[in-house]
């Protein structure tokens, strides 16, 4: 029994580990819903939802439940089986960068203050101290992976098929010109973003994200958005342009083209496409943060606490999921601000103006790294 | 053991998708299927200890290089049922490759049971970001700047194929072009008036 408990642990971490991970985002995700609404309310001088709870915090569990109960309709002449894989590729794609995460440091010794309150009990205090003999040094993160600003990038690219396929399979003119668009759109910027990411990995030296954010700490800039400002900037608005926000939501201008690729999906199919948009958004926030803002690093939370001590692993995290909420702040704030581009602007801006300030950040940042290791 | 599940998990996955995008008629769904066989190859890289080869080949293959197919078959929006039956002589051409590359994989099972067994070293890691970019750029050097350069060109003649004439560029072509075809057309009547 010992022994089937010791071989499952690292599994049953993971699971632990996924769940909260998940449950988090997912949490997250669905209070910048409800914050997007407030705060365009406020920019708008209108007042936003209030009905649902105190001061409308309910109402993303209201939304929820209204689009698990509405009808779902599907279009007749549509390709079935495309139409209903899109809206999964999109959420799943849209998911899976949770695992390489950093959503935290090491923390040396998470559990051993559990053991003094669980010695006397016969069972549970040996397996209290083994656990914590375990849990010393565990990394905050699911998967750590060799080369996860790669795997981020690969998955979200993989993302652009629930756009284009749902746009395809729904037999209808603007959902095919909104997956068009989409596609056109994400291929384009996905070159720009691919490009100013390459400054800060070179800066650090690996694709490790855990590895940048120890390269960051090291660095006599702490952040990289120092000497990676152009890099920064290319990639925010990359990062735009891949979520599909404004001002670069030409796949579903309501003006032009109804709702674009998801017209013709009601009910929860829409509210997978929902959310995997707001899930985008805080992947490349996340990505933001890790590559240019020092991912949950602190610059000088050294000297108040000890480095792998639990309070530096909390501030650490809080501070974290504070940047990534000022990047959906921007979010919401540029939504409420500018109007959107027109297509041929936006093709133009990518690939005339963005890439090659893109590639000449490469070239700069390659001849100084040669002449500072010289 | 969890290994050899995981890999006839993926190679199971990977056949079924390359069956079916051989079988379908309907190209998207080829193109779905194509996507499956790459995303099935790559999680049998990260099994084999490659995670950057396995990044790469969904960030390229199929990320990039799908989409666009995807990309095309959606703008041309291609017939369902068109006529298949001068394809026939390739089905010979098809069965042929097929046995040579059955011959290829019996002879690398061959060549693999023949081969000594030897430990596995545990100190180089070839798999790495780093070892890979080390041995690009010292042992493999001239092939990489050979594709660099064709890339390059590559990328030059697509810039030249798409690249806007101005209005009298453009009405000199257009000339020109119909000059050529005034002379075509006066040589072809010509030969039927001889």
């Amino acid at each position: 029994m010992e022994q089937v408990l010791k071989t499952a642990f690292p599994f049953i971490v993971i699971s632990v580990g996924i769940l909260l991970a998940f449950q988090g985002v997912l949490m997250i995700v669905a209070y910048t819903v409800l914050a997007e609404r407030k705060v365009l309310g406020w920019i708008q001088g209108r007042i936003g939802p209030n009905r649902v709870g105190p001061w409308g915090v309910l109402q993303p569990f209201a939304d929820l439940l209204k689009f698990i109960f509405k009808e779902d309709l599907v279009p007749d002449k549509s390709t079935k089986f495309v139409y209903f894989l899109a809206p999964m590729v999109a959420l799943t794609c849209a998911l899976l960068p949770i695992v390489v995460y950093p959503f935290g440091p090491r923390i040396a010794d998470p559990l051993s203050w559990l053991v003094p309150y669980v010695s006397g009990i016969a069972y549970l205090g040996d397996a209290v101290v083994w656990i914590a003999e375990q849990a010393k040094n565990m990394p905050l993160t699911i998967a750590r992976i060799d080369v996860g600003v790669l795997f981020v990038l690969g998955i979200t690219s993989v993302g652009v098929y629930g756009i284009a396929l749902a746009g395809w399979s729904s037999n209808s003119k603007y959902s095919l010109m909104g997956g068009l668009r989409s596609s056109a759109q994400m291929i384009s910027y996905e070159l720009a973003m691919g490009a100013s990411v390459i400054g800060a990995v070179m800066l650090a030296g690996t694709l490790d994200l855990n590895g940048i954010i120890q390269a960051q700490t090291q660095s006599p800039f702490k952040w990289f958005i120092i000497p990676q400002f152009i890099g920064f900037i290319v990639f925010l608005i990359a990062a735009f342009a891949e979520t599909n926000r404004v001002p670069f939501d030409l796949p579903e201008a309501e003006t032009e083209l109804v709702a674009g690729f998801h017209t013709e999906y009601s009910a929860l199919k829409f509210a997978l496409f929902f959310m995997a948009e707001y899930v985008n958004m805080f992947t490349v926030s996340v990505m933001c943060t890790v590559l240019f803002l020092g991912g949950w690093y602190v610059p000088g939370l050294s000297y108040l606490f000890e480095v792998g001590s639990i309070p530096y692993a909390l501030v650490s995290h809080v501070a974290f999921i504070g940047k990534i909420c000022a990047f959906l702040f921007l979010y919401i704030w540029i939504r409420g601000t500018l109007p959107r581009f027109r297509f041929d602007q936006l093709m133009n801006f990518g690939w005339k103006f963005l890439l090659p300030v893109a590639i000449a950040n490469v070239i700069l940042t390659i001849v100084v790294v040669f002449l500072l290791n010289r | 053991m969890v290994g050899t599940a995981l890999f006839f998990l993926f190679a199971g996955l990977a056949i079924a998708c390359a069956i079916s995008m051989v079988y379908h008629r309907n190209p998207i769904y080829s193109a779905i299927s194509l996507v499956g066989v790459f995303v099935a190859l790559s999680c049998i890289y990260v099994t084999l200890a490659a995670p950057f080869i396995a990044a790469v080949q969904i960030l390229i293959y199929a990320g990039a290089i799908m989409v666009l197919v995807v990309f095309v078959i959606m703008l041309l929006n291609l017939d369902e049922d068109r006529p298949h039956s001068r394809l026939h002589y390739l089905y010979a051409l098809g069965g042929g490759l097929g046995v040579l590359l059955l011959a290829q994989t019996f002879f690398i099972f061959y060549s693999v049971m023949r081969a000594p067994n030897l430990p596995a070293d545990q100190t180089v890691s070839p798999g790495e970001t780093m070892s890979i970019g080390r041995a690009m750029y010292t042992e493999y050097l001239l092939p990489v700047e050979i594709v660099g350069i064709m890339l390059l060109m590559a990328v030059i003649g697509g810039v030249i194929l798409v690249r806007k004439l101005n209005a009298p560029q453009l009405e000199l072509v257009v000339e020109k072009e119909l000059e050529l075809r005034n002379e075509e057309e006066a040589k072809d009547g010509l030969g039927i008036a001889l």
